[in-house]
């Protein structure tokens, strides 16, 4: 690969900047005029929402398991293991339960949608949608990222709550605690400004999948090895994304909810 | 059958007399640091076909997206239908390309969908009826002879089928102008030639202006010398009294030629021009 000079490489990351504020701006301008492709959006929801059920499952399970075992451990020192209950669940609500869910939707979806449009770029089916009268934002983009914000927002609230279950399971069977007080000092040790931060994050987090895993794959140039490149790109920079936007959106929360 | 897709036309075309379908003035495109295009200037008239020829990486693909409004210009001006597209905003470009139909190098037609889709795609945007759209789908596919394929998905067909499917999607609307980029690149002899049977057919039939890219020179010659035959549903030599110097083969009047080379216009002009130039580039590549 050609060495770029440092003005070069600025300027290029600068356009690359410019570029996704466009389209992430022309995404959601769409949402509010016609046409909307209703079919296009349910068709994603099943996809992006109904597809990803599975690994929400398993991760929000064993997220909330080893929790149990990690905080348990952790509070047996100070003779509060009672207490775990409390402590998986503001973990999976505030945290762990939308940042998880966001990776791995991000893993599968961001990926899905860079390389199925990339492959529509690199083989003209998106010049041909636009000289059939079609704008591919449109039509690709704005029900993308309706779906994926959408979904992933309840599949939040699935991890979130099969996390606890899984908490739930561990206390019970491994660590001997009672399931009516597990689940009593889960439900106490949650506040109004912990359920509006962990549901905040997902709508974040959802803009970030969908704009990002859009936009490599509408600039993908180079062929198959093209929308190879695209795909991990969008993986790797949504990924790192939803991580840095979790530290604002937490940062503004404690602001707002002093918590 | 043809003359109802060409009726199917959206919007009649308030084109004044005169006025070129497609013009270029000066018009230069630069990727990164080469420049593709360089004042380029030409004109298309109404039910002119233009040939664009000119080797692999001069531009010519190129040149039909700028045409489109799917590229822009970096400088200079293009006129499509005597409205200029260079500063035109995106959503208008959408209403003018209800007037263009584009069948692409690789057809580019949609994975997901089926020929029947693929074909209605445009009149499924216009929110056409469905019958309406099913009688007009089987109605372009019969024009490619393609009817059969209907059902089948672009992943089933054989690349000559591909890309008579992507004429039929282009057709369906009756466009007032029509853009094929090297609709026989990578086929074989006999498919290239029902390809150009079916350029040939909608340029004599339905005499929709045309601007087509290629580098064989075969199938530039074959529709510059050869008309549609109707009756035999085939194409038959234009008759030897409109031939050069009244012998050799007929030629069609409205078949135009440009060439391309290193991003600029070596010949634009008739087909007897062409053959009969002394530049010593076009004569090798002639040759």
């Amino acid at each position: 690969m050609a060495l770029l000079s440092p003005e070069v490489y600025i300027k290029k990351n600068i356009a690359a900047v410019q570029e996704y504020s466009l389209l992430s701006g022309a995404a959601i301008a769409n949402i509010f005029t016609r046409p909307r492709y209703w079919a296009d959006i349910f068709t994603q929801m099943d996809s992006i929402g109904v597809g990803s059920m599975p690994i929400i499952l398993l991760t929000g399970f064993f997220t909330g398991c080893v929790l149990a075992l990690q905080s348990a451990t952790a509070l047996q020192a100070f003779g509060a293991v009672s207490k775990t209950g409390s402590l998986v669940s503001l973990s999976m609500v505030k945290e762990l339960g939308p940042v998880l869910t966001a990776l791995m939707v991000s893993g599968r979806n961001a990926a899905g949608m860079a390389s199925e449009i990339g492959s529509m770029k690199v083989t003209e089916q998106l010049d041909a949608m636009r000289a059939l009268g079609t704008d591919p934002i449109r039509k690709l983009v704005t029900p993308r990222l309706i779906a994926t914000v959408f979904m992933l927002f309840f599949l939040t609230i699935i991890g979130d709550a099969v996390g606890i279950a899984g908490g739930a399971m561990v206390s019970v069977a491994m660590l001997g605690l009672n399931a009516s007080s597990y689940l009593h000092t889960s439900y106490q040790g949650l506040v109004y400004g912990d359920v509006v931060q962990g549901l905040t994050k997902p709508i974040f987090s959802g803009f970030i999948i969908a704009t990002v895993g859009c936009y490599f794959g509408m600039k993908t140039t180079g062929g198959t090895q093209g929308v190879g490149r695209a795909t991990t790109q969008a993986v790797v920079i949504s990924s790192v994304f939803i991580i840095v936007v979790d530290f604002l959106v937490t940062r503004v929360m404690i602001g707002i909810f002093g918590s | 059958m043809t003359s109802t897709i060409a009726a199917h036309s959206s919007e009649p075309l308030d084109l004044p007399a005169g006025t070129p379908v497609v013009e270029f003035d000066r018009v230069s495109i630069t990727f990164d640091v080469k420049p593709v295009l360089e004042n380029i200037s030409f004109s298309v008239e109404r039910g002119q076909t233009l040939i664009i020829l000119g080797p692999a990486g001069c531009g010519k693909s190129v040149l039909l997206k700028l045409a489109n409004g799917l590229l822009g210009p970096d400088s200079g001006t293009i006129k499509i239908f005597g409205k200029e597209i260079t500063t035109m905003p995106e959503r208008d470009l959408y209403a003018l390309r209800a007037h263009i139909g584009m069948v692409f190098q690789e057809s580019a037609l949609f994975d997901s969908l089926d020929v029947a889709d693929n074909v209605a795609y445009r009149l499924h945007e216009e929110h056409v009826p469905e019958d309406e759209v099913h009688t007009r789908v089987v109605e372009a596919l019969k024009f490619v002879e393609l009817e059969q394929a209907i059902d089948k998905f672009p992943s089933e067909l054989s690349g000559g089928m591909r890309r008579r499917v992507s004429i039929a999607r282009a057709i369906i609307s009756g466009p007032d102008l029509i853009l094929y980029d090297s609709p026989t690149g990578g086929l074989d002899p006999i498919t290239s030639t029902t390809i150009i049977e079916l350029v040939m057919k909608q340029r004599d039939v339905s005499h929709t202006t045309s601007l087509l890219v290629t580098h064989r020179l075969q199938d530039a010659f074959a529709l510059a010398t050869n008309r549609f035959d109707t009756a035999t549903g085939g194409m038959k030599p234009i008759p030897h009294e409109s031939g050069i110097n009244g012998t050799g083969p007929g030629i069609d009047d409205g078949t135009k030629f440009l060439m391309l080379n290193d991003g600029g216009v070596v010949f634009h002009g008739t087909t007897e021009e062409l053959v009969h130039s002394e530049d010593p580039w076009i004569k090798a590549f002639l040759s």
